[in-house]
């Protein structure tokens, strides 16, 4: 049992969480009200990660990591380090695959929410800000929740973006999917199942937890 | 905000900060590589981290800014290239000749025979339905196993049938999984005692490919105790270790 790997995923799911939220929050909350032309091809664009290949995506990711590129000289200047291959790579790696996941349901959960509620808060003289953080937000909490679990497990299961652009380095970017993979390669089949199995039940636990979540939270909102 | 960047600074400084030297090494060194690490952890305290992949993908990976210390590769050709482009510190040294190996999974009809003879006659009896290397693009046992069956006079024939792995690890994978018929893998993963219970194997006379000399090369990067683990793997230990598993060492 590789638990250095383990800990690892659970970290940089952690991290991806932290950095892709927000970022999303903003961006789903601007795509669902805006009247923009620019609205489908931007759509577009944050569920492109879905339908690619991994490789593709990886490649891409790969190319603009590098030592020889622009992004990937200024990051080893900037930090000693390069971005390729190590865990700081693996965040904004694990950030792009994910948009989709978050983006999404945030979106939905967004746009379910009345014009008029809008209108009304805004009547109420609340700011734009307040009226977003007391209204709109507890509003789309369901569609939140559901964001931040996909983003969580899918970031625990990806594996070939992680292959491409963090080799297998134990401790800095082999991830669980990873040493999973290695220790078959390795002929430990024992190893891999042990791994497989804890994978399996942490995944199962986190999107049962949220299911479990958001049914209270919506016998709550009904009652 | 400040909490903020303090977190930032303490991640990218734990994310850079070494544990034990780093060495990218190739797929089919794993099993002797995997004892000599653990012989070098008991005579020096050192910890070495090591990532397995093909040759030519480690050296994609070197070459795209990967921070490893040591290259331990499958052939010359990568360790030349990269000391040519000013990765490594010098041209490195051959730390071992490696061999192939016929291995045939339990239950297999194909006969276990280093001259390949009875793989032509599977092939044209059409008892061999797939057959796994490693791919010969850019996996140097990969390469050796094709100018085998290309002296063999089976390259044409078996071509259709090839299961390619993406290195010598996953090869082996193939062979042995039973799903392939069989699989030209390298001599010192098909010795391994993890796979005694899943086939047999003979090894390839060393006369039917171009010589397997593995050489290794430390960084520019390299610390000290990449430098001490380089050391040590052209010391006597590491080259019984070599042997035993099927290794000829310079």
């Amino acid at each position: 049992m590789d638990w250095t790997a383990f800990r690892l995923s659970l970290w940089l799911a952690a991290w991806t969480l932290a950095v892709l939220l927000p970022l999303g929050i903003v961006a789903a909350r601007w795509l669902a009200t805006t009247r923009s032309r620019a609205r489908p091809w931007l759509e577009a664009l944050t569920a492109l990660p879905l339908v690619l290949p991994p490789t593709v995506v990886g490649f891409y990711l790969l190319v603009a990591f590098g030592a020889r590129s622009p992004l990937g000289d200024a990051f080893a200047r900037a930090f000693g380090a390069p971005l390729a291959f190590s865990f700081a790579g693996l965040v904004v790696a694990s950030v792009i695959v994910n948009v989709p996941f978050a983006v999404q349901p945030l979106q939905r959960a967004f746009a379910a929410i009345p014009a008029e509620v809008r209108e009304a808060a805004q009547c109420c003289g609340l700011s734009r800000w307040q009226a977003f953080v007391r209204i709109e937000l507890p509003l789309a909490w369901p569609g939140v929740l559901s964001a931040a679990v996909l983003t969580f497990a899918h970031t625990l299961g990806e594996f070939g973006v992680v292959l491409m652009v963090g080799g297998s380095i134990p401790g800095e970017t082999r991830t669980i999917a990873i040493a999973i993979y290695d220790r078959v390669q390795a002929f430990d089949t024992g190893g891999a199942g042990t791994m497989a199995l804890l994978l399996v039940a942490v995944s199962f636990a986190t999107v049962a937890v949220a299911f479990g979540l958001s049914d209270r939270w919506l016998a709550r909102a009904t009652r | 905000m400040r909490r903020l960047l303090a977190a930032l600074l303490v991640f990218f400084a734990s994310a850079a900060a070494a544990q034990g030297a780093l060495v990218a090494a190739a797929a089919n060194v794993k099993f002797a590589l995997d004892d000599i690490v653990a012989a070098f952890g008991r005579d020096t305290g050192h910890t070495v981290r090591v990532s397995y992949g093909a040759t030519g993908t480690l050296a994609q990976q070197i070459e795209n800014g990967a921070p490893f210390e040591l290259f331990v590769a499958a052939d010359e050709a990568s360790i030349e290239r990269l000391a040519a482009a000013g990765y490594t510190r010098d041209r490195g040294a051959v730390y071992a000749v490696g061999r192939l190996a016929l291995f045939v999974p339990r239950g297999s009809t194909l006969a276990v025979d280093a001259t390949l003879a009875d793989l032509k006659a599977a092939l044209a009896d059409d008892r061999l339905k797939r057959f796994a290397i490693a791919s010969p693009e850019h996996a140097p046992y990969g390469r050796a196993a094709q100018q085998v069956m290309e002296r063999a006079g089976v390259w044409d024939t078996v071509r259709p049938r090839l299961v390619l792995g993406e290195s010598v690890a996953q090869a082996m994978q193939f062979a042995a999984g039973g799903d392939a018929q069989g699989g030209l893998v390298p001599l010192a993963l098909a010795s391994a005692p993890a796979l005694r219970t899943r086939g047999s194997y003979v090894a390839i006379p060393d006369a039917m490919h171009a010589p397997l000399r593995q050489r290794m090369a430390l960084m520019k990067r390299a610390g000290a105790a990449a430098i001490a683990f380089e050391a040590y793997l052209r010391g006597p230990m590491a080259r019984e270790i070599l042997v035993r598993h099927g290794y000829a060492v310079p």
